[in-house]
């Protein structure tokens, strides 16, 4: 029964992702989760602080129940279908190691450096939660969407606006992990 | 996402320093697919479920919106180690830490809506 544990290859996950967004335009809707966030912030009332949230999110409340599938299937797939573990390539294994101080690549899931509770109160840890979760909810809302909504729903109907910020996204990627990385770590 | 590890940090780390196939693999195949499906319902005119039309709109264009918020977005994706679609799945995972990065992400799409107006798009 090991195998059940193990990762799922690229290309079973891949596939299943298409597998989902047509199944979201089959039921007539869009394949975008960061459009979720923007629905939270008008369920909490910030349609009084600008026209942007003001808009009828209960129409938007299939993709609260898409957020909810997430949520479940993090749990069931972390407490019974997964050793939480993650083999990444050596050579990066080893630079985090060395250059940043991460070295719970193959050990854990999610850096326990940055993801332990216990790190909770490091300053540090703090900005890069606080500073990338920012970046993540500002530029996805910026840019119209985030990976599923461009790089997935928008690149495969061939949108040039969805090609430009997925090469967006790889720009802003770069340089944080190549340029930012050092100087922040 | 979770089964996938496109979900961890460390695979997205990995991404960025091209050390596997990985990460290029699921994008790629679930795009070849994507893009195949969607030329598919275009050319028969598939409808979704009781008969509406798919919702396959096109963006409006617009260069400095799409580079510049994609950029941010990058920026992000790349520290925190998470899009919008495996932060719900890690806090699902128990990962407490990334309720931290949610909130942030909704104070970042809340800061964006005041914003809006005097932001190039």
């Amino acid at each position: 029964m090991e195998w059940i544990y193990e990762p799922w290859p690229w290309y079973f996950s891949g596939p299943l992702i298409a597998v989902t967004m047509f199944v979201l335009l089959y039921t007539g809707k869009q394949f975008g989760m960061s459009s979720n966030l923007r629905t939270m912030c008008s369920i909490g009332g910030a349609g009084k602080a600008a026209d942007f949230f003001k808009f009828d999110w209960k129409k938007e409340r299939w993709n609260l129940m898409v957020v909810l599938g997430a949520v479940l299937g993090g749990f069931f797939a972390s407490t019974y279908l997964s050793s939480n573990t993650v083999e990444i390539n050596e050579q990066v294994a080893n630079k985090l190691s060395t250059e940043y101080g991460i070295n719970s690549a193959g050990e854990a899931y999610m850096p326990t450096e940055i993801f332990a509770l216990e790190n909770l109160g490091n300053p540090l840890v703090l900005f890069v939660l606080i500073a990338g979760g920012f970046m993540v909810g500002f530029g996805a809302r910026y840019a119209g969407g985030c990976t599923s909504g461009h790089a997935i729903s928008g690149l495969s109907n061939l949108q040039l606006p969805s090609l430009i910020a997925v090469i967006g996204f790889f720009i802003g990627g770069l340089i944080m992990i190549h340029l930012l990385y050092p100087l922040i770590f | 996402m979770y089964k996938s590890e496109a979900a961890s940090w460390f695979r997205i780390y990995e991404m960025f320093e091209f050390g596997s196939f990985h990460m290029y693999g699921i994008i790629g195949s679930a795009l070849l697919i994507g893009v195949l499906g969607v030329q598919i319902i275009k050319r028969k005119n598939i409808k979704a479920m009781g008969g509406q039309e798919m919702q396959l709109n096109p963006k409006e264009m617009s260069i400095p919106r799409y580079l510049i918020g994609g950029i941010i977005f990058g920026l992000g994706w790349a520290l925190a180690g998470a899009c919008p679609g495996p932060m719900y799945v890690l806090a699902g995972s128990g990962y407490i830490s990334i309720l931290v990065v949610i909130a942030a992400a909704l104070f970042g799409t809340f800061v964006y809506g005041l914003l809006r107006h005097k932001l190039p798009h």
